[in-house]
């Protein structure tokens, strides 16, 4: 069996739904969430990577790459936020962040 | 010229007073009031020279007030005898009330304030006494309530004195209310409201009657029947009279002045200058006649049982201002009017004279804490005498002539209501010498009933004070001697001239003068007996009015409690309306109004925005799960209806 685009696009969607749910039903702690975010960003890496594949265009896998160094710089400011609200609050559980609650 | 003075210079008194009072000062105050009073009380004397005995009329027109269409009010100062021998009445009381004034209320931290109040009353009488129409009558009748208001609740700080001073104004709206019904209408029927117009054309409206729910209701007695509604609230009349009694609580200057010798007698007044009106209708006179009458008696009865020394005066007061309103009735104008120009003096002197015996016993009004003050106050006693005989009509003091005069009068007019008015004036006679007596005894003689410390501390006033009470007693023994010819005698139509309309029919001015012996002799009999019966029972029996309470309690009760008119009007009026007022306040206006209104679309608002708070849980995932289903919703929205 050849392995076709469709292919590549399922697993990116099961990436993506993977990444979705891991934001909303994870009740444990913040990483968790990070986690996913960068989940979600790499579906989408797969599925640009796939298409300029595809159509044999190297605008994609340049947006990939991008995306890449975004997602880095992502990970990095979102794990410093982390760290300072670790200091500050103690936890960083999931459950207990709602001050912005109404 | 001399009359605007004698209007306005109250009134620019007052002003001064009540505006710059603190930086005049206490004694600057009380002389700029005195003084401006002293002189105009001054030049009302003079000016009742040149009015009623030289026979003149002063018009002086001051300023257009309205003038709208068919509608024209304009400020004047009508002067004739009628207004001249009220303006020697207001301001004379009222200067020597200002002067009393000044040592009455020595201790009071108020004086600037009180001077005024009590210039403004003069002003606002003077209004009202020198009116040129209605509108400017009603504008003058207004002012005096409202200074009436203003001084029984002139110490606020008391809670009875506040609710008196409601009390007063509240009663006189309901008297007012006829009143200016009475102006409305008079309006509507002469299509002017200035005095020469209405009283040139009252004739032509005799016998002419409108239809009134199927009835025909005589034109001008229903005029005639409001103005004396309006007349029977500012002069207590049985019925409307309940807040005369109350108004006590103001300081005693007051009471002299407005609840004894001038502002009650306003209603007497307007009725005598309505003649032109009165006159032509019997039925109304006969309402009158009655109501004077009623009063007459009522007042005395409850005067009898009384304990507060001021109640006794003011429900005195009262009763003569019962016998003004049935001289009036009978057609006898002249003799109501002689009679509150006599009154004044007298019922002005009592008061200040209780005023000085208040004072003496360091502010005790219960005569059951006095007795056996005259050793100590001979001059305050000598007054009270003065002021008493002359109240019970003991002969050749001013009550004598025109007090006789009144009950011969009523006899004199032959008519049922008239014998009626006759048979009550005497029985008022006996009551009133009967509590006049009781009076003095209970408070000068017997064994002291005060304490010792009071006792110890009893002083006569001091020459400020004293000065007033021997004007008022000159008054009080000459007034009526002086004044009996001109007035009601052979000299009465000169002195009169055209300010009191009798009409041709009536001949009780000759007819009173005319009267059997006996008649003649009733109130002086009537007088003795209840001297001689308050001597009896105050002097050498002291125990029978406890025996007579007990015996006779029910009635003593009855009398006790004024006829048990609050208790009734409380029953009637103030309860049901007092829950009205709760009803509508609590469910017309809390539950209703509020409830639909600001308090129901607030509180919507607040219950939405907690709904919509809540969708605000805090959690990261819950605003990741409303983005995505917003995603995917518009992801669908284009999949399925975009694109086109």
């Amino acid at each position: 069996m050849e392995i076709g685009l469709a292919h590549y696009l399922t697993v990116s969607a099961i990436l993506l739904t993977l990444g979705i749910f891991g934001i909303f039903l994870n009740r444990k702690n913040v990483i968790v969430i990070l986690m996913s975010v960068e989940l979600m960003l790499l579906a989408v890496n797969i599925n640009l990577v796939a298409f300029s594949a595809y159509l044999g265009n190297l605008v994609g896998q340049v947006f990939a790459l991008f995306i890449l160094t975004v997602a880095a710089g992502e990970a990095a400011i979102g794990l410093a936020i982390l760290v300072v609200y670790f200091r500050n609050r103690g936890t960083i559980a999931v459950e207990d962040i709602h001050h912005m609650k109404g | 010229m001399m009359y605007v003075l004698i209007v306005f210079l109250p009134l620019i008194a007052a002003l001064i007073a009540g505006l710059f009072g603190r930086s005049i000062g206490d004694r600057g105050s009380q002389l700029v009031t005195s003084g401006a009073v002293v002189i105009a009380a001054i030049l009302s004397w003079v000016s009742l020279y040149q009015i009623a005995f030289l026979q003149t009329t002063e018009m002086v027109p001051l300023l257009t007030w309205i003038d709208s269409g068919d509608f024209d009010v304009s400020w004047a100062l009508r002067i004739d005898s009628l207004t001249a021998v009220m303006l020697v009445v207001v301001n004379t009381v009222s200067a020597v009330v200002h002067v009393y004034s000044i040592g009455y209320m020595a201790h009071d931290p108020d004086k600037p304030r009180f001077m005024s109040y009590l210039s403004l009353f003069t002003f606002a009488m003077l209004m009202l006494v020198t009116s040129d129409n209605f509108v400017q009558l009603y504008f003058g009748w207004e002012g005096v309530g409202l200074a009436s208001y203003l001084l029984i609740g002139f110490w606020f700080k008391k809670p009875t004195a506040n609710a008196a001073a409601i009390k007063a104004f509240v009663v006189n709206r309901v008297g007012d209310f006829g009143f200016a019904l009475g102006i409305m209408g008079i309006y509507l029927v002469f299509n002017s409201v200035s005095f020469d117009e209405v009283f040139a054309a009252a004739p032509d409206q005799v016998g002419q009657s409108f239809e009134f729910l199927g009835y025909q209701v005589d034109i001008l007695t229903t005029l005639c029947l409001l103005l004396f509604i309006g007349a029977m609230g500012k002069s207590a009349q049985i019925g409307l009279h309940t807040w005369l009694p109350d108004a006590m609580e103001g300081p005693t200057p007051v009471s002299a002045l407005i609840h004894a010798a001038t502002m009650v007698t306003a209603g007497v007044f307007m009725v005598a200058r309505c003649s032109p009106l009165f006159e032509y209708s019997p039925d109304a006179l006969m309402f009158v006649t009655v109501i004077g009458a009623s009063t007459a008696f009522f007042a005395a009865t409850v005067g009898l049982v009384q304990n507060d020394i001021k109640r006794v005066i003011a429900y005195s007061t009262c009763s003569q201002l019962g016998y003004m309103f049935f001289a009036i009735g009978v057609g006898a104008y002249p003799v109501a009017i002689f009679h509150l120009f006599t009154h004044a003096f007298f019922k002005a002197l009592l008061f200040l004279g209780a005023g000085s015996v208040i004072h003496a016993v360091s502010d005790e009004q219960d005569m059951r804490n006095m007795g056996g003050l005259w050793k100590h106050i001979k001059i305050t006693y000598a007054m009270m005498w003065i002021g008493s005989l002359a109240l019970a009509g003991v002969p050749w003091f001013a009550g004598y002539y025109s007090k006789d005069a009144i009950i011969e009068s009523a006899f004199a007019s032959g008519t049922n209501v008239g014998l009626y008015a006759f048979w009550m004036g005497i029985a008022a006679a006996v009551l009133t010498a009967f509590y006049s007596w009781r009076l003095i005894f209970m408070t000068f003689h017997g064994a002291p009933r005060a304490s010792k410390e009071v006792m110890s501390h009893i002083h006569e006033s001091s020459n400020v004070m004293l000065i007033p009470l021997y004007v008022l007693a000159a008054g009080a023994v000459f007034a009526g001697f002086a004044f009996y010819g001109p007035m009601i005698g052979d000299g009465h139509e000169e002195f009169w001239g055209s300010a009191i309309l009798l009409i041709p029919e009536n001949h009780i001015m000759h007819d009173f003068h005319d009267v059997p012996g006996w008649v003649i002799a009733a109130p002086l009999i009537a007088t003795a007996l209840g001297i001689l019966t308050a001597f009896n029972m105050y002097i050498r029996r002291t125990d029978i009015p406890v025996q007579l309470a007990k015996t006779h309690s029910a009635l003593y009760q009855f009398l006790l409690n004024k006829w048990y008119f609050d208790e009734l009007y409380d029953f009637i009026f103030v309860r049901p309306s007092k829950a009205i007022g709760r009803f509508l306040w609590t469910f017309g206006d809390g539950k209703v109004i509020d409830g639909l209104g600001p308090n129901g679309i607030a509180g919507r608002v607040l219950v939405l925005a907690r709904r919509a708070s809540q969708l605000q849980s805090g959690y990261m995932y819950h605003y990741a799960f409303a983005m995505l289903l917003g995603v995917a919703a518009f992801v669908s929205y284009f999949f399925f209806a975009g694109g086109h």
